[in-house]
């Protein structure tokens, strides 16, 4: 058994805060780079130079690349063979309140949903998702995403009949959207598992890199068609009008009931924030 | 490319449209939904508004925390539909402009054209590039609110895009037009 310290993955994830605050997801700003000679509209490719610009800015004098420096989603890969000593879901919310008051992120929880909504004032809970894996390391990724992207997301039980017509035409539909999420977007789509496992699911395809083709030849041409679609939708950088409305479309399945076809669809905006460490 | 300073006189309203790039200097004030909430509910008591409205222009915002030696942290815009309940009572005190993201609803569209206003439109995630343009900011009310208080922001070259004119063309809705395929 390989002893990690709680501490340790405090110290981590605050680090990660910070790297995910100030550095723009590489493949993203790569992807927004590629996509200029696609882009139609002037000022759409005015908006697609401030994103680089911007990213370059905050990189430079640490200032986060939003100003929603988000709620923060936390992913862990743990090792069977890892013994976590000390309290781990703590340790993951130290790690965050030390970064967002240390690293003048601004703090957007609330700590009751309807009534009181007042904020915890060091932007934890983080929400924390555990996969158990083979092997003595841990894997961290730290999610900060903002509200508004995070609003644009939907999910639906779709009828088993209409098969994969149904998905393409309820992705499109909330791809509508995308314009109050700071595009060119990142799509997320979860389809399948049951109602509280295909939001995750279209989570975590959020977190594959633009390059990464579904290993799956079907969902990877239906990726593929569903991104040629969106961006037919003439929405653009910043939804001002353009070509360019999504750099990427990533779909996560898993096997469900006979009855049920789930689906799930989020955005990550054009300041995606990631990043991961394994210790 | 116009320039134009607060607050706004004149005809500088009815002479902006739809798609032109805008640079904004002079005082802008910040407000996001709680302190829309609590300006809206002092219109409707008849008490007076933490400042004179009249001309001024609204940027839905929460900047993050200041660093040290800056002015301002991170500043970027808010999705503005949550506004969009709050939008026409604040023109009825003289509001002239608000800046935002993202399209706007027919309500807002109407009261734009009806109090001769003008909504810009910033670009989402790019904050900290249009925190450079901020030379100045203070809390000017609701303190309690932390990054929803009213920030009273000196602004230099701004740069927005007029997304919704007072003649009631909505550039959302003309561009997604001319660039949208079959």
């Amino acid at each position: 058994m390989r002893e990690i310290s709680a501490s340790e993955v405090a110290s981590v994830v605050k680090d990660l805060c910070f790297k995910a605050n100030f550095m723009l997801r590489q493949d993203i700003l790569d992807g927004v780079k590629r996509s200029l000679p696609a882009e139609l509209s002037a000022t759409g490719k005015e908006v697609l130079e401030q994103i680089i610009k911007n990213a370059e800015i905050a990189a430079r004098e640490k200032l986060p690349l939003c100003q929603d420096t988000g709620y923060v989603t936390v992913f862990l890969e743990i090792g069977q063979n890892v013994l976590i000593k000390g309290d781990l879901t703590s340790a993951v919310n130290e790690g965050v309140r030390q970064a967002y008051l240390e690293g003048y992120l601004r703090k957007s929880m609330v700590a009751s949903p309807i009534f009181e909504r007042e904020n915890t004032l060091d932007n934890t809970p983080a929400f924390i998702n555990v996969d158990l894996v083979a092997g003595d390391k841990v894997k961290i990724i730290v999610m900060p995403k903002g509200g508004g992207t995070e609003n644009a997301s939907q999910l639906r039980m779709l009828p088993v009949s209409e098969g994969v017509d149904a998905v393409k035409k309820f992705v499109l539909e909330a791809a509508e959207n995308a314009a109050k999420s700071c595009p060119p977007v990142l799509v997320g789509i979860g389809i399948g598992g049951s109602f509280d496992k295909v939001g995750l699911l279209a989570k975590k395809a959020l977190l594959r890199p633009l390059s990464d083709k579904n290993p799956k030849p079907k969902l990877a041409s239906l990726e593929e068609e569903i991104l040629a679609e969106i961006n037919k939708l003439g929405i653009g950088p910043a939804g001002l009008g353009g070509r360019v409305t999504a750099l990427g479309v990533k779909i996560e399945t898993a096997p469900t009931h006979i009855a049920c076809l789930p689906a799930a669809v989020t955005f990550n905006c054009c300041a995606a924030r990631q990043a991961e460490a394994i210790i | 490319m116009r320039e134009i300073t607060t607050p706004l006189t004149g005809n500088v309203i009815s002479e902006l449209h739809a798609g032109d790039k805008v640079e904004i200097t002079g005082t802008i004030y910040t407000a996001r939904d709680q302190a829309h909430k609590r300006l809206v509910e002092s219109i409707e008591k008849g008490k007076p508004l933490p400042f004179n409205i009249e001309g001024q222009i609204i940027y839905y915002a929460g900047p993050s925390p200041t660093p040290p030696g800056k002015p301002v942290g991170s500043i970027g815009p808010t999705t503005s539909a949550r506004m969009d309940v709050f939008t026409q009572a604040l023109l009825s005190k003289g509001l002239k402009a608000t800046i935002g993201k993202g399209p706007r609803s027919a309500e807002v569209k109407h009261a734009l054209a009806e109090y001769k206003a003008v909504y810009f439109a910033a670009v989402g995630g790019i904050a900290a590039l249009l925190s450079s343009y901020v030379k100045k900011a203070e809390v000017l009310a609701y303190p309690d609110l932390g990054p929803e208080a009213i920030y009273r922001l000196e602004v230099e070259k701004f740069p927005v895009v007029v997304a919704i004119d007072a003649h009631g063309v909505d550039l959302y809705e003309k561009n997604r037009e001319i660039f949208r395929q079959p």
